[in-house]
């Protein structure tokens, strides 16, 4: 196992397109981070900068000691699992999940194995260790009984299974997956998401995981890294990353519902929106400046009598989701979203559309203006 | 009720291309096996021929072999040696080169890539007999006339029809197989013999089959190159038998021949039938 040390990492494609820039980021050895963020964020070709799969442009990649920015993917130790399995078709999941092994193989020659003795007798110790590997890779991933079938036999997760297993065999010095789940249905994905974290725990591997899907990330990874434009947006935690986002487009990606955003004026310790004024205290201390209230979903609730922070808003909608519900409201020309538990339905109405939301100001934060604008609380 | 009116129509229509198509290889076969004058007279009239012979003469077949050539026996067999030896080496020399090019065009990234594409394609447009007195030239020059050698080595160069085929099937073979196969350690010809030839086996089979056809049964190259007896290919034997036994009495030894001639080209077909339509199949629809 090895850490991957990104140092100024960039891409420029031929034609000037700059697909990522300035990327900073340590991943230590058998940490599991994720590189997440909208499309064309540019974390798919980050990863495969790691890879060797696309050329670096600007900065530096090390894994382990070695700078690799020259070094021709095979030979960097990692190993990659695809979003679309990238198995063999004609190989059965044996010899797919051997076939890394075959190539690197000291004692592969079929004519030196018919010709000397010493050589074959090599070769068979190299073929029992290779057969070794594949079935204690298949063990732990509990696809010994799929061994002998080809990948056009196998399920979408089974077929997962075995790209993982082919990744498995080569003990790399980092495990690299470039959206694996995002072909499988809703309910596989939440099993292979559970099982690619019990595999990380078990095998205490440096694992670089790429994903779109923020619920994905904020259960796999140890740290998660939001991208946006080609430039990592924030590193830290999945807590850290939810609870105090560094700024405005990070606050807004993780978290579904998305988080609300509500544009106004903040003086003395005051915000004003429309009619509205809401004492958030330190928060909105200084002069008079223009700032977005960033308000979670589940932190929005129906108001008391006395709360200081309420907003008058008119229900839109109500979306009834079995446990939970969500409410849409309409504040000013703002439009809120509230998720409350499900046995709050009966108290939002469309047809008594009139509400008053409240939240605590201690669960505001406060954000400059623009789409990535930096946090101020 | 309609629906099977329709399909028995079709039936009958398939049927009757098949006795069509198949009418002159059957016409071959009675004659092949008649005696002298019974064959003499059914290519006379068609009426005289028999649906099959009463009395099949099988000792025609074998007489149409042993009077190949000057020595008995020896021109039929230098001539099926040389046809087996020219059509071996040419369809793996064929099924080589234009899959590997088809994969450097299809997965190799180089500048003027697109322009050496349209360059191979534009050589589709020239028919064979412009190059043919200058490739006369040039191999007259290299000391290759009265060798196989003009025969099969410029299959090794590639045929821009099957290069095309090849290009086009591998184009469609996704990105992410090839670049696991590098990541996995092979580099680009372990690529395209490890992953995208054992995928390519419909087009590799059409590639085949055709070549075969084509070279077993090319009567001009042999014909322009090859002037000893003994390396003529059976085309060429074939040819020299109709000279010499192409009268009405000697018919059923000159279709004899024809059809030991045919054999191996209905076999292939007969063995490599589902590939082959499948490749043409994949070259429709992914081309």
């Amino acid at each position: 196992m090895a850490n991957i040390t990104f140092q100024g990492l960039g891409k420029v494609y031929p034609g000037g397109v700059r697909a990522v820039e300035g990327v900073d980021l340590e991943v230590e050895d058998g940490e599991f981070v994720v590189l997440v963020g909208p499309s064309g964020c540019g974390k798919s070709t980050t990863l495969r900068m790691v890879a060797g799969l696309e050329e670096i442009t600007d900065g530096t990649l090390r894994i382990g000691d070695r700078v690799v920015n020259e070094v021709a993917g095979k030979d960097r130790d990692i190993a990659m699992v695809f979003q679309n399995y990238a198995l063999y078709p004609h190989l059965s999941v044996r010899q797919n999940m051997a076939f890394p092994l075959e190539r690197r193989r000291a004692h592969g020659g079929t004519v030196r194995r018919l010709i000397a003795p010493g050589y074959r007798r090599a070769a068979r110790e190299e073929d029992q260790k290779i057969q070794a590997e594949v079935s204690r890779a298949a063990e732990v991933l509990g696809i010994t009984d799929l061994l002998d079938r080809k990948p056009g036999a196998l399920s979408g997760g089974q077929r997962q299974r075995v790209a993982v297993g082919r990744a498995l065999v080569r003990r790399p010095a980092a495990f690299l997956f470039d959206e694996p789940l995002s072909n499988l249905d809703a309910k596989l994905r939440v099993e292979m998401r559970a099982e690619l974290k019990a595999l990380h725990d078990r095998l205490g591997a440096t694992m670089l995981y790429v994903t779109h899907d923020q619920e994905e990330a904020m259960t796999l990874g140890d740290r998660l890294v939001v991208m946006d434009g080609g430039r990592v947006q924030q590193c830290a935690p999945p807590r850290e990353v939810y609870e105090q986002p560094t700024n405005r487009f990070v606050a807004g990606f993780v978290g579904t519902p998305s988080m609300n955003f509500l544009e106004g004026e903040v003086a003395d310790g005051t915000m004003t929106i429309g009619e509205a004024r809401l004492p958030l205290g330190n928060a909105a201390a200084g002069s008079s400046r223009t700032v977005v209230l960033g308000l979670r979903p589940d932190r929005l609730r129906m108001a008391e009598p006395g709360d200081p922070c309420a907003l008058e808003a008119t229900v839109a909608s109500v979306e009834d989701l079995g446990d939970r519900c969500d409410v849409r409201l309409q504040v000013g020309h703002a439009e809120l979203v509230a998720r409350r538990p499900a046995r709050e339905l009966s108290r939002w109405s469309v047809s008594a559309p009139a509400a008053r939301v409240a939240f605590e100001p201690t669960e505001a934060l406060l954000f400059d203006p623009g789409p990535h604008g930096a946090r101020i609380s | 009720m309609k629906r099977r009116g329709s399909r028995l129509l079709t039936l009958a229509l398939l049927a009757a291309g098949a006795a069509l198509m198949l009418f002159p290889l059957w016409w071959m076969l009675v004659v092949s096996l008649e005696t002298p004058s019974n064959a003499g007279a059914a290519t006379v009239e068609v009426g005289a021929i028999s649906a099959f012979p009463a009395d099949p003469q099988w000792s025609n077949w074998t007489e149409a072999m042993r009077a190949v050539g000057t020595v008995e026996w020896q021109g039929f067999l230098d001539a099926l040696a040389n046809s087996i030896l020219v059509t071996f080496l040419t369809v793996t020399a064929t099924v080589f080169s234009c899959s590997l090019v088809g994969y450097a065009l299809a997965r190799v990234r180089f500048r003027g890539r697109g322009l050496l594409f349209a360059v191979m394609l534009g050589t589709m447009m020239l028919p064979p007999q412009v190059t043919m007195i200058p490739m006369f030239l040039v191999f007259r020059e290299l000391g290759w006339v009265d060798t196989i050698l003009p025969l099969v080595v410029p299959a090794f160069f590639g045929n821009a029809f099957f290069i095309f085929m090849f290009r086009q099937f591998m184009a469609q073979v996704p990105e992410a197989l090839v670049e696991a196969a590098r990541l996995d350690g092979c580099a680009h010809l372990g690529v395209w013999w490890r992953v995208m030839l054992p995928m390519c086996r419909p087009v590799i089979a059409i590639t085949a089959v055709f070549t075969f056809i084509f070279v077993w049964n090319d009567f001009l190259g042999p014909l322009i190159y090859l002037h000893s007896e003994e390396k003529a290919t059976l085309a060429i034997a074939l040819n020299s038998f109709r000279n010499q036994y192409g009268g009405l009495e000697d018919v059923q030894y000159l279709m004899a021949l024809s059809l030991i001639t045919m054999i191996p080209c209905i076999l292939l077909f007969l063995v490599a039938q589902r590939q082959f339509i499948e490749g043409l199949g994949s070259g429709a629809v992914k081309g």
